[in-house]
């Protein structure tokens, strides 16, 4: 018994890890606001995702958020400036869509979501292509600029669920139930991995991210058990990835869930530097010069 | 996706993304309209821009929120009567208690909360407004107690001597003088009756404007209060008709 919740834990490591870290800052977040948490006398971690204050005095401020303030023609204090580029480049070190698996409140909802899609063994009938999220995240600043408030802040289910959790409960969770529905009858992975404009953001900055998923194809058996858990199969090209040693594509929200299936251990967490010095070893194949 | 076939299904293509782009817009568009309405009373933490600036600016994190100490100010949830996630306060529930450090707008990460304010005297949330029918003063009852709570008294508000007739002693009533109100809402806290006699409001709520081309009297306390005499004074030609109306004299 204690070894088989050994395995469970083993196999499902980098969910518990994700969801771990996702629920640590929200309570972080919550904890400062309504029990005081502090260290050395500084507030641990004030205000939300939008923006924060670490420690009492470290900015952190959502880039996104900040992009469409500008685009209304507001310039902000430089205190947001500063915090928007402490986030920018701690995402553009550990993958941009890092912040999706591993931060972003919503994830927990759109993975319930996908859970009970596959629990009531739901037929995917409805499709969408995902680049559609580049068209909303093009609207978000579209409409920022033209009707001179950040749009996309003001509808997010991000911001939403993550405000009404820490400072009280809204009408607001409707729509986060509603956007568990839509995932789970309408579209899979249909928030996430269509609509959002925030991954979309991060999906950029993705690219040129440090922290990927790389791609040993020597002992790859394509059994596609990968593919299978992947909320981005667009992501997993095989053929792409073994040419690049890694998964490239920005969309890939470093989850883990394929090098936790994939049962021949050829997917795994590196650093891009590392990867590229990485020559590909092929059996039997002539390495390229 | 299927490949495209050629030029036909290209704009087809095109089309329907510009269909489903313009749709989501107008929806989207829609939604921000909603969501910008607020009710009449809203009050704003010290500091804040004007309306339409401050909702461009606000990035919504709530720091003002956690900086308060007395726990005034409320991130609006979605579906309240306050524009979703901004800041804001009900005097009648916790009143602004007039921090002289300002900690709310120093925590404001973005200036929606402007850090130029230097006095929280000189803070504007609102203006104070007496309703007469219900105010227990103007019954003719010594009640005064907005007057006594206000921070600012004697100047925000000062008590007045009104006479009646022989009948019955004179009223001692509360005047708000907007000049000098911050706003701060303890007057509707403490007031006594079941629905708060004097109410804070937006000042464009409740304020006038009377126009730079009248020249009222040079009257000490005009000019005090920066009425519309401080101006033009001593600078008659900055009146327009004025020149013309003294050809005659020079």
């Amino acid at each position: 018994m204690a070894s088989s919740v050994g395995s469970w834990a083993r196999r499902n490591r980098y969910l518990l890890a994700r969801r771990c870290v996702q629920l640590g800052v929200l309570l972080a977040f919550y904890g400062t606001l309504h029990w005081g948490w502090s260290v050395f006398g500084e507030p641990l971690l004030a205000g939300n995702l939008s923006g924060s204050t670490l420690l009492g005095t470290i900015p952190l401020a959502d880039p996104f958020a900040l992009l469409q303030i500008l685009m209304t023609g507001h310039v902000p204090l430089l205190e947001i400036f500063v915090g928007a580029a402490i986030v920018l480049g701690v995402y553009g070190l550990v993958g941009g869509r890092s912040f999706c698996a591993w931060v972003c409140p919503v994830n927990i909802v759109t993975d319930a979501g996908e859970g009970l899609r596959q629990r009531l063994q739901v037929k995917s009938g409805f499709r969408l292509p995902r680049h559609i999220r580049y068209v909303v995240f093009g609207l978000s600043l579209l409409l920022s600029a033209l009707l001179g408030v950040a749009a996309f802040e003001w509808v997010s289910p991000i911001g939403i669920l993550h405000r009404e959790v820490i400072y009280g409960i809204g009408f607001g969770l409707a729509m986060l139930v509603g956007i568990l529905i839509f995932d789970a009858t309408v579209l899979r992975h249909g928030w996430c991995g269509h609509l959002c404009p925030l991954g979309a953001f991060w999906a950029q900055v993705g690219r040129v991210a440090q922290v990927r998923v790389a791609f040993v194809e020597a002992s790859c058996t394509e059994c596609g058990d990968c593919l299978k858990v992947c909320p981005e199969p667009q992501v997993l090209n095989l053929k792409a990835a073994a040419r690049a040693g890694m998964v490239r594509s920005g969309e890939c929200t470093n989850c883990a869930r394929c090098i936790a299936a994939c049962p021949e251990g050829s997917l795994a967490f590196a650093l891009r530097a590392r990867i590229r010095s990485v020559p590909p070893i092929r059996p039997g194949a002539a390495a390229p010069p | 996706m299927s490949t495209y076939t050629g030029r036909r299904e290209f704009l087809k293509r095109m089309a329907q993304g510009a269909g489903v782009a313009t749709t989501g817009g107008l929806l989207w568009s829609f939604l921000l309209g909603q969501q910008r309405h607020a009710r009449a009373n809203m009050l704003r933490p010290p500091g804040a821009l004007n309306e339409p600036d401050f909702a461009a600016t606000c990035i919504k994190c709530g720091q003002c929120v956690q900086a308060c100490p007395y726990g005034t100010l409320s991130l609006s949830p979605s579906g309240a009567e306050v524009p979703i996630g901004t800041p804001s306060f009900s005097p009648r529930d916790v009143p602004c208690y007039m921090c002289v450090d300002i900690p709310c707008m120093q925590a404001c990460p973005t200036g929606a909360l402007e850090h130029d304010l230097e006095r929280i005297e000189d803070a504007r949330m609102g203006v104070a407004t007496i309703d007469h029918e219900s105010c227990l003063s103007w019954q003719g009852l010594r009640c005064e107690i907005c007057y006594r709570e206000c921070p600012v008294r004697n100047d925000a508000i000062t008590v007045e001597n009104r006479p009646r007739r022989t009948s019955g002693h004179a009223l001692f009533v509360p005047v708000v003088h907007a000049s000098h109100c911050t706003g701060c809402g303890i007057c509707e806290y403490v007031c006594p009756t079941e629905v708060a006699a004097i109410h804070v409001l937006p000042p464009e709520l409740v304020q006038g404007k009377i126009g730079d081309h009248y020249l009222l009297s040079n009257d000490a306390e005009v000019d005090a209060d920066g009425g519309p005499s401080a101006s033009p004074a001593g600078d008659h030609d900055a009146v327009p008709g004025l020149e013309y109306l003294n050809e005659g004299e020079r």
